[in-house]
């Protein structure tokens, strides 16, 4: 039996241990006490302004904001997803927030402010190799040091700090914050920010290109495999700001990046803002693979506070036989909205999008993926699985569009529903345009319920009710768990454990 | 070790007794087989001892070396060591069925306050045991029961009993479905786990099973009813004649 099939096969005795360990309570709630600097409460030019000049950003990326800030005043919210909260008063955010060490930006993690650093201990990060050993068969065979994780971590508006910047740089690799990469890489940054997600885009994605703080930039020049697996790891942390972090990764001709990315914030019993926008654009015969594990506080169980999570990601697949994988787990925030998309332009690219979504008590998603088919030959696939408890609504959107152009392609949709409960529900909304006759769509959607046999089975065995959940509902999700790096995995695996706690009984 | 007094069970949700009365007292390191015609509430009593949902216990009591078993949980019951070998083994999809095990496993020793299986323990033991059991390595992989045969999940059933070493077992109808050859390896695994300290009810509508598995005392029910005890003699007679003569007798 190989390494990665044990720990990937369903649930494992961390996921247990995680859940006795939290017993019903959101983990990652605690806040961490310092000073802050902000900027004035409210969005207007002057706001987008400072937030440049926080940045030291030249002039050319001043102007960028605020042509973004021009068009967003003119934009409405979109009000089309199945989600449901109170107005927005988009006056009323922080739109800038930095611990106030941060005021003159560290050179290396040594000058971090340590009670920061605590905080990311705190969050696990970076991965501790323990996790990879512990109770994962065969663990004698994994070299003792396990693997390397390059860690980029945003504290609210800015970022604190990467890991293993020079081991990275002699492959070539550029890892750091975006705010750097203004600086130091401005052609690059030039040349593709907003080449993939144009600030046109959407209401959300405007207003994150006027009012983005920080995020992270990653560049693979032409045939590297980047040599570590790269992480950024997201934390609200102020009270009433909305985080606004812009992600750029390029891949250049022939390389290969995987990306992770984990979110938490603190428990608050007012809502906060999340919009980020993620860009991922990839050259000839490269490959992304991006990982999300979104755990967002998603308020308390009659919906008081949580996250509200409104997010554009997307990959331009430019080059041939580029290809991208977004592999997520949302269990977090109160409201989501977010669709990982995938424009398949280059002849032969493939885009494959694997999810979990899950929503209890009062959370709210509308998640899904759109894959759309430009290039001769491309290939998509998209696995989704939905599952719902207490009183939440999951839905799933996806859209599939063959264009004219993009003769033989493929797609194949897989869409999963598990309701646990009978108040919750769970909705499946494709759209499929199909504009040439020598493509194919497939769509398979299922909703099912979790079995009052299986639970039984299971604590006949000796298992809890918990647990008994846990493992079932691990088991439905098992295919995308197993797209997950196996850090990722593992941590996915106790998150659902987590966040269905309460949920039967 | 198991002691059932006059147990009375009806459905929760609809007005059906299906049990009516039972008494049974199976010692340590007995063996007891029920027979009896379909329907009569065998499957029924080794869920109400298990402790599934869907029943209502209006009278009686159960107690596992002195324990009241009808106040427990489900898996406190599994933890004091009352295990059920099912007759409809359920699947479970995307689980693999060693971590399934392990899981249980460890649940149950958590319970009982003792220290967990290593992942290499585990492995180890659950190696040779499926081996005695002819389960291969890909039918441990496998998801819980998912596509296996009639066959297979029966010897499943007998792994999982194997591993949890539990004191008192239900088999029920694990013989229904199996070839002779998966009966003789179901049997020696069933004979192998036999010592002073575990029991056993094994539920069976066929003589042939007893003659692997030699019963201590064999019940006849019907009815909801312990109708009838005896020695092995009495399964040889409900195989020559049926349950007429022995239905005859009561009525
Ligand atoms: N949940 C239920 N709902 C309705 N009827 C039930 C339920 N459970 C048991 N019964 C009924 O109770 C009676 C006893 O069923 P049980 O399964 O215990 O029989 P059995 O002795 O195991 O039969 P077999 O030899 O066919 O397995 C049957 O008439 C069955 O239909
Ligand atoms: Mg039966």
């Amino acid at each position: 039996m190989s390494l990665d099939t044990e720990v990937k096969d369903g649930v494992d005795q961390e996921t247990v241990d995680a859940v006795r360990e939290v017993g019903g309570a959101y983990k990652y709630g605690w806040e961490t006490e310092i000073e802050m600097d902000y900027a004035p409460i409210g969005v207007n030019e002057d706001i987008v302004r400072l937030i440049s000049e926080k940045n030291k950003e030249p002039q050319w990326m001043t102007d960028w904001r605020l042509e973004a800030f021009a068009r967003w005043k003119l934009m409405k919210e979109p009000d089309w997803a199945m989600v449901d909260y109170p107005q927005i008063d988009f006056q009323e955010i922080y739109y800038y927030a930095a611990p106030k060490s941060m005021a003159d930006k560290p050179k290396s993690l040594d000058d971090v402010d340590p009670k920061l650093l605590e905080t990311y201990k705190k969050l696990g990060i970076p991965l501790k190799e323990q996790m990879i050993l512990a109770g994962v068969e065969g663990a004698e065979d994994i070299p003792a040091e396990g693997r390397k994780v390059a860690v980029d971590a945003v504290f609210d508006s800015v970022s604190v700090g990467t890991t293993f910047q020079e081991e990275l740089k002699k492959a070539g690799v550029i890892f750091c914050s975006i705010s750097e990469a203004i600086q130091e890489h401005p052609e690059l940054v030039k040349k593709y920010l907003g080449s993939v997600v144009p600030q046109s885009d959407n209401f959300y994605a405007t207003l994150n290109s006027a009012v983005f703080s920080d995020g992270s930039f990653v560049y693979i020049p032409p045939n590297t495999k980047c040599p570590m697996e790269l992480s950024t790891y997201f934390r609200i942390n102020a009270e009433n700001t909305g985080q606004f972090e812009r992600t750029l990764i390029i891949a250049d001709e022939g390389s290969y990046v995987s990306y992770l990315e984990g979110c938490t914030a603190p428990m608050r019993d007012t809502n906060q803002l999340h919009a980020a926008v993620v860009e991922l654009v990839i050259l000839d015969d490269a490959e992304i693979k991006y990982s999300t594990v979104q755990n967002w506080y998603p308020g308390d169980e009659d919906g008081k506070g949580g996250i509200y999570n409104f997010v554009t990601k997307r990959a331009d697949c430019r080059g041939k036989r580029s290809k991208v994988m977004w592999t997520q787990v949302e269990t977090g925030s109160a409201v989501t909205w977010k669709y990982p998309s995938c424009i398949l332009r280059g002849d032969d690219s493939q885009g494959e999008f694997y999810s979990i979504a899950i929503a209890n008590n009062l959370q709210q998603a509308d998640t899904g993926t759109k894959m759309v088919h430009l290039g001769k030959n491309t290939k998509s696939r998209i696995v989704s699985k939905g599952i719902s408890a207490g009183k939440a609504q999951n839905t799933y959107r996806g859209l599939v569009s063959m264009h004219p152009r993009a003769k033989d392609s493929r797609n194949y949709t897989q869409c999963d529903s598990l309701l646990i409960g009978d108040k919750c529900g769970a909705h499946t909304v494709p759209y499929i345009e199909v504009k040439n006759n020598s493509s194919r769509v497939e769509h398979e959607a299922t909703t099912s319920k979790v079995d009052d046999d299986q639970l039984f089975y299971c604590r006949q065995r000796g298992m809890d009710e918990e647990e008994a959940v846990a493992l079932v509902v691990n088991g439905f999700c098992k295919e995308v768990l197993q797209a997950l790096p196996m850090e990722f995995a593992m941590e996915a695996q106790a998150l659902v454990a987590i966040s269905l706690e309460g949920s039967v009984g | 070790m198991l002691d059932i007094k006059n147990l009375h069970v009806g459905l929760e949700e609809e007005d059906k007794q299906i049990l009516k009365g039972v008494d049974l007292k199976i010692g340590a390191g007995e063996v007891h087989a029920i027979m009896g015609p379909n329907g009569s509430g065998k499957s029924t009593l080794s869920y109400v001892l298990s402790g599934k949902d869907g029943y209502e216990v209006t009278d009686g009591s159960a107690e596992l070396n002195g324990e009241e078993l009808l106040e427990m949980e489900p898996e406190e019951r599994a933890a004091a060591g009352l295990f059920l070998a099912f007759q409809y083994p359920v699947e479970i999809p995307g689980v693999g069925n060693m971590t399934f095990l392990r899981t249980a496993v460890n649940a149950q020793r958590k319970a009982r306050g003792e220290d967990e299986l290593s992942a290499g323990e585990f492995l180890k033991v659950i190696r040779a045991k499926a081996k005695d059991l002819e389960i291969d390595a890909d039918m441990l992989k496998r998801p819980v029961n998912v596509g296996f045969s009639g066959g297979e999940k029966k010897r499943n059933e007998i792994l999982q009993m194997a591993m949890l070493e539990p004191k008192m077992c239900i088999l029920d109808e694990t013989d229904s479905g199996l070839d002779v050859d998966a009966m003789k390896l179901v049997s020696h695994g069933v004979n192998a786990l036999r010592d002073a300290g575990r029991s056993f009810l094994v539920i069976t509508h066929y003589q042939r099973l007893l003659d692997h598995i030699k019963p201590d005392v064999v019940h006849i029910m019907a009815n909801g009813r312990i109708i009838k005890s005896g020695g092995p003699e009495l399964a040889l007679e409900v195989e020559n004649n049926g349950y007429a003569d022995l239905l005859a007798e009561v009525a």
